[in-house]
């Protein structure tokens, strides 16, 4: 007869949804019953295999462009006269909203060159050997190790009360900017997070998207842009992103 | 000067999940073309509604519109396919099965297949869960289903998804007898 604790919680346990003391529980749980620990087994196999056929079909150019040249003004009931005058008026706010609209686009794009390079420098940093250049827990041993290394000093706290054991740091290379890469733990999972000082050429745009199977998402902080990227869910991202804006 | 200011708004605050409603569409309706259709009319959709959405989560309210458009799009063009909303009573009781099935072959072309001959509600909480990061507190906003019939619906998808992706159980004894 299957475990009625799998039945209640295994999967909850897998997305992430239990709390720090349901999700303790249920590890210890794991420990004692075989069945609930090949269940999960079989259900990370899934999740690997699934994540491995790299399923998500992102939007066609051209449907994005199509979109863009088709989000209508609003219908007027003017008459044409008055709908000249209408676009006359309009024009400064037409230009500025180009600029704006470029402006963001190209942040955007930004952004989502670094994200690809934030995702492939997290999966070299998977590699036996290559996760963390200085392996501590200790928010004290990892700062220092940071100085003359980098031209700016980054935040470093252990959020190990939250959930997030700090594992180590290490630099990192994306795009070509030197960046502080902090590894934390979240249950099974690793997470990176590089951090660049904010630039003109890194936009302070924030976002989140997933490619290959590893979630990324970037905010800003104190003059920082951060990327985190793992394998786990986007929630325990969120999670650290509130850790890390937390005062 | 408001209506720049609404397209404005719209491009920073939805456009960015247009990624996430092409994907949801290709998956729920199983094909490219239509699905760049009903992702292009339910943007156009969301924008005429954006005055009315003030607060909230852009992508779960974006993912709704889509949803609810490749539903209606489903019944008029694949009356065959069943739509019926998930119903808790209507899923079989969630047991996880205690035998480890080998997981046959990874090739991309198969688990698609797979994932394309669920039910589709099935594959929309797979596709949110899976391919999307979304919470079940996400996917119940998107698809209207209370919590719980997420979590027995997304345990009763996964199991039918490995089901139809691992070796029968008799092959593996059989090869193993060899």
């Amino acid at each position: 007869m299957p475990c009625d604790l799998a039945a209640a919680h295994l999967h909850a346990y897998l997305d992430g949804e239990l709390d720090a003391a349901g999700a303790a529980g249920f590890e210890r749980h794991l420990q004692s019953c075989a069945e609930c620990a090949s269940a999960l087994n079989s259900e990370q196999t899934l999740r690997t295999t699934l994540a491995s056929a790299q399923l998500y079909e992102p939007a066609p150019t051209l449907l994005r462009n199509r979109i863009h040249a088709q989000l209508p003004a609003r219908p007027s009931t003017r008459t044409p006269f008055f709908r000249i005058l209408q676009w006359a008026a309009l024009a400064p706010a037409i230009l500025l909203a180009i600029f704006l609209g470029r402006a963001y686009f190209e942040s955007r794009a930004n952004t989502d060159v670094l994200a690809v390079a934030a995702v492939d420098a997290h999966l070299r940093s998977l590699q036996p050997g290559h996760l963390t250049d200085v392996q501590s827990s200790d928010q004290h041993t990892v700062k220092p190790w940071f100085d003359g290394k980098i031209d700016f000093a980054p935040t470093v706290t252990d959020f190990a009360n939250d959930g997030f054991p700090l594992l180590g740091g290490r630099l990192d290379v994306l795009s070509g900017n030197t960046v502080a890469a902090l590894v934390y733990g979240r249950r099974k999972h690793i997470i990176n997070v590089f951090i660049i000082p904010s630039s003109p050429r890194i936009s302070p745009a924030n976002s989140a998207g997933v490619r290959d199977g590893y979630h990324w998402l970037s905010w800003q902080h104190n003059g920082f842009t951060c990327i985190a990227v793992s394998d786990a869910n986007r929630t325990d991202l969120a999670q650290l992103r509130t850790l890390f804006q937390a005062p | 000067m408001l209506e720049a200011q609404e397209r404005q708004r719209f491009e920073q605050c939805v456009l960015p999940y247009l990624d996430a409603a092409f994907n949801l569409a290709r998956w729920l309706l199983r094909d490219r073309s239509n699905a760049e259709d009903a992702t292009q009319e339910a943007m156009l959709r969301a924008y005429r509604f954006f005055p009315s959405f003030r607060a909230g989560d852009p992508r779960a309210w974006l993912l709704q519109i889509v949803r609810n458009y490749c539903y209606t799009w489903l019944r008029q063009n694949r009356p065959h396919e069943d739509t019926s909303e998930l119903n808790e009573d209507s899923l079989p009781s969630d047991t996880p099965s205690p035998e480890t099935l080998a997981i046959a072959s990874h090739d991309r072309q198969r688990i698609a297949q797979a994932l394309e001959a669920l039910p589709v509600h099935f594959r929309e909480i797979l596709v949110l869960r899976e391919l999307e990061g979304c919470s079940y507190k996400e996917i119940a906003a998107i698809t209207s289903h209370p919590i719980g019939t997420v979590m027995s619906a997304l345990a009763r998808a996964r199991k039918q998804l490995r089901e139809s992706l691992s070796t029968p159980l008799h092959t593996k004894e059989s090869s193993r007898a060899l």
